[in-house]
């Protein structure tokens, strides 16, 4: 297009065709400029610097702003067509053109007074941007932007079948990094502790860890691509592989029930608190995934569970039956599920997104309402119900104490409803919430009725919201209005979303992602809603249907890119 | 057969159940009403107080509608960030206050605090128009034409990375607004006891709404504003440029929100990364009950709705031996809004679309 007119010297001696948009560079450059500068103000960069990956060579804040720079060279150069040239300059100019946007903000931060308002624009990460040269080393972010996206740019110079193991090679040092405290452990409690030292520093991996596992990722990806593993699998006959993948199945459902015993107490208690969000994904998963009612007052059924719970068992102040904990759940279930036909049968009318807002306000209400002074006498108010006992009775050494025995039941409860899912959605009830889900007006046409089916999945969702109030009671031992807020909503929410909606699996990896990092790492949980919300957009944008979406849902979502847009309105552009 | 009896059966139960709401609603108000007023326990005078501190919340509340109604109108698509969009302008109205008040210009006389609230308001109504556009671009064009729930997902993950972007950069805690002395004062108003602070909301707020509703009944524009929101397609076929509509509302809805962060901060003086959840959802709220896609009528329900949250608490609750009935403000409104979803969806003054225009 119109290129030449911006920088004639490319044309030069380079042949036509290679001709390289300058101003897509610029562009994609003050794009990678921005984000990078937006880590460092956020206070991604900053505060994740006190996380070691690869033990004194680089922390996952420095990673962090050298994969934004690095990035900025690959997508400038990712149209140089492989001339080693072109390659290396479009991905140098972007570099350099994010790190003088960098080195602007150190000299911002330090000679004006950004730092009055802005939290993060401190010394410390100044100090970091610089290697702790101050403003006299403003030069620095400059020179390494140029120097790392040049290399990014060279990234498109290596053949084809080795881009993706190099890049899994890097990938796999931050995950190991991240993880190496918890591997570590497990290894030196095995009595391998010169193993342990050899690959993991106390946070982060050793040099020598980060080298193997980059040699380890790359020789065997390329190994794999050089053999077809895959392909060979996916071309044997059905029965075949059935029988190759049943030990794989094994070993992890061994390593899912062996976990909290093998890896410690505060590990327990965050794959326990994963696991209770599996069952409430599952639960909304019936809601939102097959019946589509985006219901963002989850916490609502959570609150009346958990509180069921808390009065009918607590020995505290606010208890009525002193229950044992069993005998309380089924109360704790029903009533949900009374309280979701409750308000499920007013605004089960409204549309989608309507519902969704009005769902939030019902969740809302709760909240306050167990906050307030109207139902202190019955809820306790702020000081909450404690003393609940905990669901199985041991002694504090037996192995089921603590959080594990939480883990465990979560897990049965889980896969109960994963059954009752699965089950469902094949039958006629499943197959009426799917045709909703697709459109109402033609499901109503063929004779379902709405409100009543609608009904039913909101009451399924609310009976497991409450089954996950009742087992986050006993994983607490108290329930506080604390604990009934927005978040647990959007949580469920996020994760059935991000997962794939209508997908068992998904929430799964959902849960994983989405409560299992943000606890497992103090650091980021102050920016896991960030985190929610990025994920989310970009859910969206490229994959609506999830992470491991149900094949319909993904048909039903993923508009292919050569499907005009006529196709894929649902009523949007048709007023009245 | 039995069947039909069953859904039959359903069916009463439904309509009995929800006339049953509606019986208890009624009463509650009724009964709650009239037991507080016998029991004279409340002079005029407060009640005028209530109903003042309820105009200058409302008209905050019917400032943000205004944006949601707008971007509902044209993209049918419930704009979630909104409320972030106005705590972004109560944080630039915030830092601007501060650079004005080591000035020493903000306090030097009632002249310059007027002047020193109006730059505030015009800074904060351009941060917020930036970001606003921002989140269009980045979040809500690429997802035109996607199913229903698509947007307003994406609506929510934005408005959570509005919120944890402010708190990352300027840090969970609470900001005091600089005080303004002349404005926390009485103004000489005969038979009203009202503050400068709430006269000066209520004032801006409806010249801004005039301001409005001007640009978009007599502007060109503003016409091609209105003919997107009746019909994309013929719009862009009678040469309007769709995009540039779409992105000139969302615009105008964030100056408006942006505006309503000043004002809303000035009345409480404090400003957080959270400030903008709640007054988003109530002025959704404003905006339903007014009758969504309307701009006359998000004036209305803002004002309505302060008013309700404002007196509704102690007129109804009160008399019903209801415990500091303040604190269930948040109740009644959100009650507000299922109670319109549920019975009329349409809103005071607006067509029926939450369910027909599906």
């Amino acid at each position: 297009m119109n290129v030449d007119q911006i920088v004639p010297l490319a044309g030069d001696d380079a042949p036509p065709t290679e001709s390289i948009d300058w101003r897509d560079v610029i562009r994609v450059g003050l794009l990678g400029g921005a984000v990078g500068v937006y880590l460092c103000l956020v206070g991604i960069v900053p505060v994740f610097d006190t996380r070691p990956l690869v033990s004194g060579i680089i922390s996952l804040g420095e990673a962090a702003i050298v994969a934004a720079i690095a990035t900025t060279g690959a997508v400038a150069a990712r149209n140089a067509h492989g001339t080693v040239r072109s390659a290396l300059m479009t991905g140098a100019v972007a570099g350099l053109i994010a790190g003088i946007m960098l080195s602007l903000l150190i000299v911002a931060s330090e000679l004006v007074n950004l730092r009055g308002f802005m939290l993060n624009a401190s010394p410390q990460l100044v100090a970091l941007l610089t290697f702790g040269m101050g403003l006299a080393g403003a030069w620095v972010p400059i020179v390494a932007g140029l120097v790392l996206g040049a290399a990014a740019g060279a990234f498109w110079l290596v053949p084809v079948r080795y881009r993706s193991p190099i890049v899994r090679g890097f990938l796999s040092i931050v995950i190991l990094g991240l993880f190496a405290g918890l591997l570590r452990a497990p290894l030196l409690a095995a009595g391998m502790g010169q193993l342990a030292r050899l690959l993991f520093a106390s946070e982060g991996l050793t040099i020598f860890g980060a080298v193997l596992t980059f040699g380890l990722v790359v020789g065997g990806r390329i190994v794999r691509q050089r053999f077809g593993f895959q392909g060979r699998l996916d071309a044997l006959p059905d029965a075949r592989r059935k029988q190759l993948l049943a030990p794989a199945v094994v070993l992890v459902l061994l390593i899912v029930l062996a976990m909290p015993l093998a890896l410690g107490p505060f590990f327990a208690q965050v794959i326990a608190l994963v696991a209770l969000y599996v069952l409430m994904g599952l639960g909304l998963n019936i809601t939102l995934g097959l019946a589509g009612l985006l219901d963002l007052g989850f916490v609502a059924f959570f609150a009346v569970g958990a509180y069921t719970v808390g009065l009918l068992t607590s020995t505290a102040e606010f208890g009525l039956m002193q229950l044992p904990f069993w005998a309380a759940v089924p109360f704790a279930v029903i009533f949900a599920m009374l309280f979701g036909a409750f308000l499920g049968l007013p605004i089960l009318g409204i549309r989608g997104d309507y519902l969704a807002i009005a769902t939030l306000g019902f969740g809302e209400i709760i909240g306050i309402l167990a906050r307030s002074n109207l139902m202190l006498p019955l809820l306790g108010g702020p000081r909450g119900v404690i003393n609940i006992p905990k669901p199985i009775d041991v002694s504090a050494t037996h192995f089921l104490a603590g959080p594990v025995q939480i883990y465990y039941i979560a897990l049965v409860f889980a896969a109960l409803i994963a059954f009752i899912a699965w089950r469902l959605r094949g039958s006629r009830l499943g197959r009426a919430w799917v045709a909703i889900r697709e459109d109402e007006d033609v499901a109503e046409a063929v004779g379902i009725n709405l409100i009543q089916t609608k009904l039913l999945a909101y009451m399924l969702g609310a009976a497991f919201a409450g089954l996950g109030g009742a087992v986050f009671a006993g994983l607490v031992g108290s329930i506080f209005p604390s604990s009934i807020n927005l978040f647990v909503s959007i949580n469920v929410a996020a994760i059935v979303i991000v997962g794939g909606m209508g997908s068992i699996p998904g929430v799964v990896l959902g849960a994983l992602f989405l409560i299992g990092i943000p606890e497992l790492f103090r650091e980021f949980s102050d920016y896991r809603f960030l985190f929610y919300g990025i994920a989310l957009i970009a859910m969206m944008r490229f994959r609506p249907e999830g992470l491991l979406p149900s094949g319909i849902v993904k048909r039903e979502l993923h508009v292919p890119e050569n499907v005009g847009p006529a196709t894929a309105v649902t009523g949007d552009t048709t007023p009245g | 057969m039995n069947r039909r009896l069953v859904e039959r059966l359903t069916e009463a139960a439904i309509a009995t159940f929800l006339w049953s709401f509606r019986l208890v609603i009624v009463l509650v108000v009724v009964l709650g009403s009239f037991l507080t007023i016998v029991s004279g326990k409340y002079d005029l005078e407060t009640w005028v107080r209530l109903a003042v501190t309820g105009a200058s919340l409302g008209s905050v509340y019917a400032l943000i509608a205004l944006g949601y109604t707008m971007v509902y109108g044209i993209l049918r698509m419930i704009n979630f960030a909104h409320g972030e969009i106005f705590m972004g302008g109560a944080f630039a109205g915030y830092f601007t206050a501060v650079v004005l008040d080591d000035a020493g210009f903000l306090n030097y006389s009632p002249v310059t605090a007027l002047i020193s609230v109006a730059i505030m308001i015009v800074v904060a109504m351009a941060i917020s128009t930036l970001l606003a556009v921002l989140v269009e671009r980045l979040a809500y064009r690429p997802l035109r034409n996607t199913p229903r729930l698509v947007p307003l997902i994406a609506a929510i993950g934005a408005s959570f990375f509005l919120q944890y972007t402010f708190r990352g950069f300027f840090g969970p805690g609470i900001y005091a607004y600089p005080g303004i002395d002349f404005l926390s004062q009485q103004a000489p108003i005969p038979l009203l006891t009202i503050r400068w602070v709430e006269l000066l909301v209520i004032v801006a707020a409806v010249v801004m709404m005039t301001v409005l509703y001007l640009f978009v009944m007599r502007t060109r524009i503003g016409t091609a504003i209105r003919a997107v929101s009746e019909d994309k397609s013929t719009a862009a076929l009678m040469g309007i440029d769709v995009n540039r509509s779409i992105v000139t509302t969302f615009a105008v809805g964030a100056a408006m929100a942006g505006a309503a962060g000043v004002l809303y901060a000035l009345m409480f003086r404090q400003v957080t990364f959270f400030v903008g959840f709640i007054p988003g959802i109530k002025a959704f709220t404003a905006a339903v009950l007014g009758g969504i896609g309307n701009v006359p009528g998000a004036m209305l329900g803002g004002l309505f709705l302060g008013e309700i949250e404002s007196i509704g608490p102690v007129l109804f609750l009160d008399g019903l031996g209801v415990p500091a009935p303040s604190q269930l403000k948040d109740v009644i409104a959100f009650t507000m809004l299922v109670l319109v979803l549920v019975f009329r969806p349409s809103g005071i003054l607006g067509e029926r679309v939450t369910k027909d225009r599906a």
